[in-house]
């Protein structure tokens, strides 16, 4: 279980995320959406340990790991995928997986991960991770390393940033599939999509650095259905 | 002839990959003397008679062989320049491994310059692939200027493979290719200096032949307080096309100054220059830290990826 209490986070000043507290039970599917600006992105970083809270406490399972380091934070089982896919000079899709998975994982069990997020692997296996793959195609080689990890807690920060309305539908059966088939696991997305939120166990919406609502999602999305906080594809990302 | 000993061999190993005798052809040489040789039918080595070096004469039409000419140096103080020229005849396709390991234990400085030229044949392919290494605790030195020149007939290719990574002081590398029609040369060179070790490398390529290519991509990381410079000319005579590229991530103090260059003498010439100096990306380290590499781990990771 993943507890944030009493969280803030400024810069400069500007309160981001102000005494911000919120519970994710294990297994849950939970996706947190809001308006751009009130600190989705900086809580799935402060869960990850990228941005360190001024103030408030961050348990797993009962553990405290406000302090930890993003490294011993990945150890504990936090995985992390961002919204601009880091690109890397030199290593390849292999190499990263293979650091991802934290073993040297042969060429089969590569390939698995990359044909879970809808990737011919023998296509991809030898690419370098760098401008040379498409947005869509460094997304879902994002969410393959989170899913090499076998993490118990994933967080995805706005997969759906910077695709096409194709690769969008290929990454929302990618998690419909996570969501059907990996129930063991913890995970939150931070999106504003429809189908995302259509999939979730659990609805946060994030306002001003503070939680506004949470709930199920058939208590939360039919308020949220066809306004800014639930686009349709096509509204968000044309 | 000498016989190696462990020093040396673990030098080759270093430069050459070779753990035992290669099959095919070559030359070895330790401290200035030849330490083993083998010809075949098909590549011939003579000694040079007026200079140090040898004469590497490959036939027309020889096909997936080898010469492998490591030279190992682990006398401190001892310093040599070579000569080592490269007769490639025409339709051939061959694999030539060089490179030098220079060990020094003691207080002089050690030095071996090698000139390395390649007259390679109609139609010929040609990998080269050249390592340097430096080890040793001594105070001297472990210098290395290498000068490369290779001169390519009609629709000839070269691929050149260029590495220092580790423990050379000091090394000036020339690099010189003239190609003629529909010639083609690929070069990758990578290097990483430490310490207080200084490294300036130079290629000059001219392109006169109509489809004639270059694609010369350098990757370098300079560490701790070494400075790089980094001379990258590609001129094109003729309907050509040229691509250098000069990538470099600098560390600590390290200091880097890239100076590329291009000159087009033909209207159809069509030459590209991409270059780019910085740190490692925080991102970077970030991701790989979110994966569960500490901060070192993951700046090994993308050095050893970078120049991979």
């Amino acid at each position: 279980m993943l507890e944030l209490k009493n969280i803030s986070f400024a810069v400069e000043g500007a309160e981001i995320i102000d005494d911000l507290s919120l519970t994710v039970p294990d297994g849950r599917f939970v996706v947190i959406t809001g308006p751009n600006g009130g600190g989705k992105s900086t809580i799935a970083k402060i869960i990850a340990g990228i941005e360190k809270p001024s103030s408030g406490k961050i348990l797993l399972n009962g553990e405290d790991i406000t302090d930890m380091s993003i490294t011993d934070r990945a150890k504990s089982g936090i995985a992390f995928a961002f919204q601009q896919p880091v690109r890397f000079k030199g290593l390849n899709v292999f190499d990263l997986l293979r650091i991802a998975a934290g073993k040297r994982i042969n060429v089969s069990e590569a390939c698995e991960y990359l044909a879970e997020v809808g990737l011919c692997a023998k296509d991809y296996i030898d690419r370098e991770v760098t401008a040379s793959l498409s947005g869509g195609e460094l997304k879902r080689i994002e969410i393959a390393t989170v899913l090499a990890r076998k993490a118990s807690l994933c967080v995805f920060d706005e997969p759906e940033a910077g695709i096409d309305l194709w690769s969008f539908r290929n990454l929302t059966r990618i998690f419909e599939n996570m969501r059907t088939e990996q129930t063991d696991r913890t995970i939150i997305i931070i999106s504003h999509q429809e189908r995302i939120l259509n999939i979730a166990d659990e609805i946060v919406v994030l306002a001003d650095g503070k939680v506004k609502e949470q709930g199920t999602r058939d208590e939360i999305y039919p308020r949220l259905a066809g306004s800014e906080l639930a686009a349709e594809p096509c509204r968000k990302l044309v | 002839m000498v016989k190696l000993d462990e020093i040396q061999k673990r030098l080759m190993q270093e430069v050459a990959d070779l753990h035992s005798v290669p099959e095919g052809a070559y030359n070895f040489r330790a401290n200035g003397e030849l330490a083993g040789r083998q010809t075949t039918e098909n590549i011939d080595i003579v000694s040079k008679s007026d200079v140090s070096g040898i004469d590497i004469r490959i036939k027309d039409g020889t096909r997936n062989e080898s010469v492998h000419i490591p030279v190992v140096l682990s006398a401190s103080g001892h310093k040599e320049t070579v000569y080592n020229d490269f007769y490639v005849g025409e339709n051939c396709d061959v694999l030539i491994v060089a490179g030098c390991g220079i060990d020094n234990c003691g207080t002089g400085d050690s030095e071996h310059d090698g000139v390395h030229r390649f007259f390679v044949g109609k139609g010929s392919k040609v990998k080269y692939v050249e390592k340097h290494y430096g080890s040793g605790e001594g105070t001297g030195k472990r210098i290395l200027n290498p000068v490369t020149e290779v001169y390519m007939e009609e629709n000839s290719t070269v691929e050149m493979e260029m590495v220092q990574i580790k423990g050379v002081d000091s090394t000036k590398r020339e690099t010189k290719a003239e190609l003629k029609a529909g010639a083609r040369l690929v070069v990758r060179e990578r290097l990483m200096t430490h310490g207080e070790q200084f490294a300036h490398s130079v290629y000059n390529v001219t392109l006169d032949g109509d489809g004639s290519s270059a694609d010369v991509v350098s990757r370098s990381v300079a560490r701790d307080k070494s400075y790089q410079k980094l001379d990258l000319c590609v001129l094109g005579n003729a309907a050509c096309t040229g691509h250098t590229e000069c990538d470099s991530i600098i560390m600590d103090e390290g200091r880097i100054l890239a100076l590329p260059a291009l000159e087009a003498n033909n209207v159809d010439a069509q030459l590209v220059h991409e270059a780019a100096i910085g740190k490692i990306a925080g991102e970077q380290l970030i991701k790989l830290m979110t994966l569960g590499l500490t901060e070192a781990e993951a700046e090994e990771q993308i050095i050893n990826g970078f120049l991979k």
